[in-house]
């Protein structure tokens, strides 16, 4: 869909990481009063396209142009005053400056020479306060304000210098519904004075309401665009965020009724300063179970495993083996909850024999060797990198080593936190085999997290869905696309 | 500055405008003018550390640049000293400006690194060089600003005045607004519109002005420039510990830190060795247990 006059014109936009192609060839439209949803799962390229056209990073081929000047590869300051504002997820106010001075620093000349705000920034600076809705606490310090009232501050310093484009980076997280719907109302304002907007987000549901067209990205590239009830229904779509066409292989729960519940977690809350975590999930584990925790980015899967790891402070009950769980993260380790993390955590100079035999230190020497070459038959790529550097294996391969060393530690629970980001399609393949050979020829219970269903639900005898710090569902994975996709895309 | 500040500030300095008339010996006004010295260094330090966020490790290579610079216009071409102290500054904001331009590009502590190799080029260079720098043994100037210790004092304490009152006025101005939030979060400060390269060279600048003007000066109070004063990594430790330990982006804090450094040094000194040990230890603990410094302390009792 090609608008006559679009403030907004990317064509061919490509960028590469190394050997990765982050964005690949991806071009669209915003006209003025035009809001366009850009979305992807964790990894599809949708953050590096914002950072493109901001000019946080410089696209290897491609044009971005604002009402017709070219922009691309031009640096941030200059990309600003060509006329783009953006709203960062993460920002850090100045925190000895009131929230006036704090959206006085979006209205200032970029000049060394002026030792005074002038008087009209000021008084626009007030006019924008109390625009966003923050006219009551604009002499306060930022932090002694609500979560919502720092986003506000945000994009007050967003629009401060009346952007045609304003860029938005997940504007709804960790907002409550109200807050949303105060939030909606803002950037419907953005549309109606005539600004282009974009709106990033992890599925089409959280900008629904919002947008006139959306534009699905996967893997770096353009996948579906149109209406959001359109990129809803479309099969890639559906495909990529339900994993339309799979077929699940759950265990009947019969099978586990007379298993112990290994893992027993009871109105758990987490609160990272003022943002909550997760709120009041409840879930349990039975003994040799295949449980999946599907969600999005920010959803609160890795705030769930670290809590279980003892890596964060929570409230609620945590009970394995039916009693409650204590001690230090290596004692829990030690006592068969082992945690294989979505960041990898090897250690990188270390060689593959070396990351795995430093795992099963504890182990007696023959139990060791045999564990080792258990493994290397479980992952045999593994075998002929032995003696190589850890860090000097591709993503899949250090994947595979991060697992392996896991199951060195002779875990009774193995947690696995999204173990596919970024990881090619034939490399999920391999993973995906070895996961099933745990289940189906060991006694290990296993607890997944993942954003990537095709991967999730194959497997896995139960799922959960984890959605802004909330269970919303759980069930078996064969009626999950049924149930779930209103909610999930 | 908050009103109380404000008073706090001027009853200080009225106090250390009278102290000479109020009959303490010559010792003692000699210890509060290396006190204003050390508090200048420390203030020009805070502007990049607390303001622009860049750890610049050679606070030396600029106080160094500035005193040998004025040194050795005087005792090598006998020229007056304002010009000493002229060729000293300018010594110092050219240096100052070689380093920044392509250390500024380095991310996280490379740029610290590079200020730190500085000092040790600087340093090398001196003895090196020790034919005309005078070396390890340093380079005595046969200029004085003066005999009297009480227009020492004056000449040290106007200097202090100027640069607080300069470096605040900058730091609390839109400039210091835009340096803080290139400081902390470079990159949105870039998307509001900033060049921040521009603005912390400038910082770089107006740090590497008032540390050589400073450098340039105390040689002419000291009679000599010597690498043990004013270029070694200790002399540049010193002023980071009292910039830290007044407290972090406040300007102002400098000024206690050069004090309780200063002072706790010439105190302690009748237990000889020991000294150095216990000033360092003490410095240690309050950088620990109040990482705001001693100003965030007395403004949070303050407020509490």
């Amino acid at each position: 869909m090609r608008q006559p006059n679009p403030t907004l014109e990317v064509r061919g936009l490509t960028k590469r990481f190394g050997g990765l192609v982050a964005v690949k060839n991806v071009g669209f439209d915003i006209a003025p009063g035009e809001i366009l949803g850009l979305i992807g799962p964790n990894g599809s390229g949708k953050s590096t396209v914002m950072k493109l056209i901001m000019g946080i990073e410089k696209p290897n081929a491609g044009t971005i142009q604002l009402n017709g000047v070219n922009l691309a590869g031009q640096p941030t300051h200059r990309v600003a005053h060509a006329g783009i504002g953006i709203v960062f997820q993460h920002s850090r106010p100045l925190h000895r400056q009131t929230v006036l001075q704090n959206i006085l620093l979006g209205l200032l000349p970029d000049s060394l020479f002026t030792l005074r705000a002038p008087k009209s920034a000021l008084k626009h600076a007030e006019q924008i306060a109390e625009r966003v809705g923050l006219e009551n606490v604009k002499h306060r310090l930022p932090a002694t304000l609500p979560f919502a009232d720092l986003r506000r501050m945000e994009l007050a310093k967003a629009i401060a210098k009346n952007p045609k484009l304003v860029l938005v980076d997940e504007p709804f997280a960790g907002l409550t519904a109200p807050e949303v719907r105060d939030f909606s109302a803002l950037i419907t304002t953005f549309r109606d004075e005539g600004r282009a907007v974009l709106l990033v987000d992890h599925n089409v549901k959280s900008v629904a309401a919002l947008v006139d067209r959306v534009l699905a990205l996967y893997l770096g590239e353009t996948i579906a665009e149109g209406s959001a009830a359109e990129v809803m229904c479309n099969e890639t779509v559906r495909r990529v965020y339900l994993g339309g066409g799979i077929t699940t292989h759950e265990r009947p729960q019969k099978t586990f009724a007379a298993n112990e519940t290994i893992l027993d977690i009871k109105n758990l809350s987490v609160h990272y300063g003022k943002a909550q975590a997760l709120d009041d999930v409840s879930l349990h584990l039975k003994a040799k179970e295949f449980v999946s925790i599907v969600g999005l980015n920010g959803a609160g899967k890795t705030t769930l495993f670290n809590a279980i790891s003892g890596l964060v402070p929570h409230k609620g009950e945590i009970l394995w083996h039916e009693a409650p769980l204590r001690g230090t993260p290596a004692a829990i380790a030690r006592n068969g909850i082992v945690q294989c993390p979505e960041t990898r955590e090897l250690f990188g100079d270390l060689t593959v024999s070396e990351n795995l035999l430093l795992s099963g230190q504890h182990l007696p020497k023959p139990e060791r060797a045999q564990r080792a070459n258990w493994l290397l038959t479980l992952f045999p790529i593994l075998k002929t990198r032995a003696p190589q550097q850890a860090k000097t294996l591709s993503g899949g391969e250090q994947q595979m080593l991060a697992i392996a060393r896991a199951l060195m530690m002779n875990p009774k629970l193995l947690i696995l936190d999204e173990p596919t980001l970024g990881l090619a399609p034939v490399i999920l393949g391999q993973l995906s085999e070895a996961l099933k050979t745990l289940r189906d020829q060991t006694d290990i219970t296993i607890l997944l997290g993942e954003q990537n269903v095709t991967f999730a639900l194959p497997h896995a005898d139960r799922v959960y869905v984890l959605e802004h710090a909330r269970i919303i569902w759980e069930g078996p994975p064969s009626t999950f696309a049924t149930e779930m996709a209103a909610a999930y895309i | 500055m908050t009103r109380n500040t404000l008073i706090a500030v001027i009853i200080v300095v009225i106090a250390l405008a009278a102290a000479p008339w109020a009959g303490i010996g010559d010792y003692i006004i000699g210890v509060l003018t290396m006190i204003c010295f050390t508090a200048v260094f420390a203030m020009s330090w805070d502007l990049l550390f607390g303001y622009a966020g860049e750890v610049n490790f050679g606070p030396s290579f600029l106080i160094g640049l500035g005193a040998y610079g004025a040194g050795m216009a005087d005792a090598l071409y006998a020229l007056p000293i304002p010009a000493c102290i002229a060729i000293g500054t300018l010594a110092a904001v050219i240096g100052g400006v070689i380093l920044a331009v392509p250390a500024l590009r380095l991310r996280g502590p490379y740029f610290g690194l590079v200020t730190l190799v500085a000092v040790l080029l600087l340093q090398q260079a001196i003895v090196v060089f020790a034919g005309t720098t005078g070396g390890e043994i340093g380079l005595t100037v046969p200029d004085f600003i003066s005999g009297s210790a009480t227009v020492n004092f004056y000449w040290a304490f106007g200097l202090m005045l100027l640069a607080g009152t300069v470096l605040l006025t900058i730091a609390s101005s839109p400039f210091g607004l835009i340096l803080q939030a290139s400081g902390q979060d470079p990159i949105e400060a870039q998307s509001l519109g900033y060049n921040i390269v521009k603005y912390k060279i400038a910082a770089f600048i107006l740090s590497a002005f008032f540390s050589g003007l400073t450098g340039a000066f105390l040689v002419f109070y000291l009679g000599t420039a010597s690498v043990g004063a004013m270029v070694d990594i200790a002399v540049g430790i010193q002023v980071i510990i009292a910039a830290v330990l007044g407290g972090r982006r406040t300007i102002l804090g400098s000024v206690l830190g050069a004090a309780f450094l200063t002072g706790a040094g010439e105190l302690l000194r009748p237990a000889g060795e020991l000294s150095g040990f216990i000033v360092a230890a003490l410095a240690l603990a309050v950088i620990i247990l109040i990482p705001n410094g001693l100003l965030g302390l007395l403004q949070s009792r303050r407020a509490a």
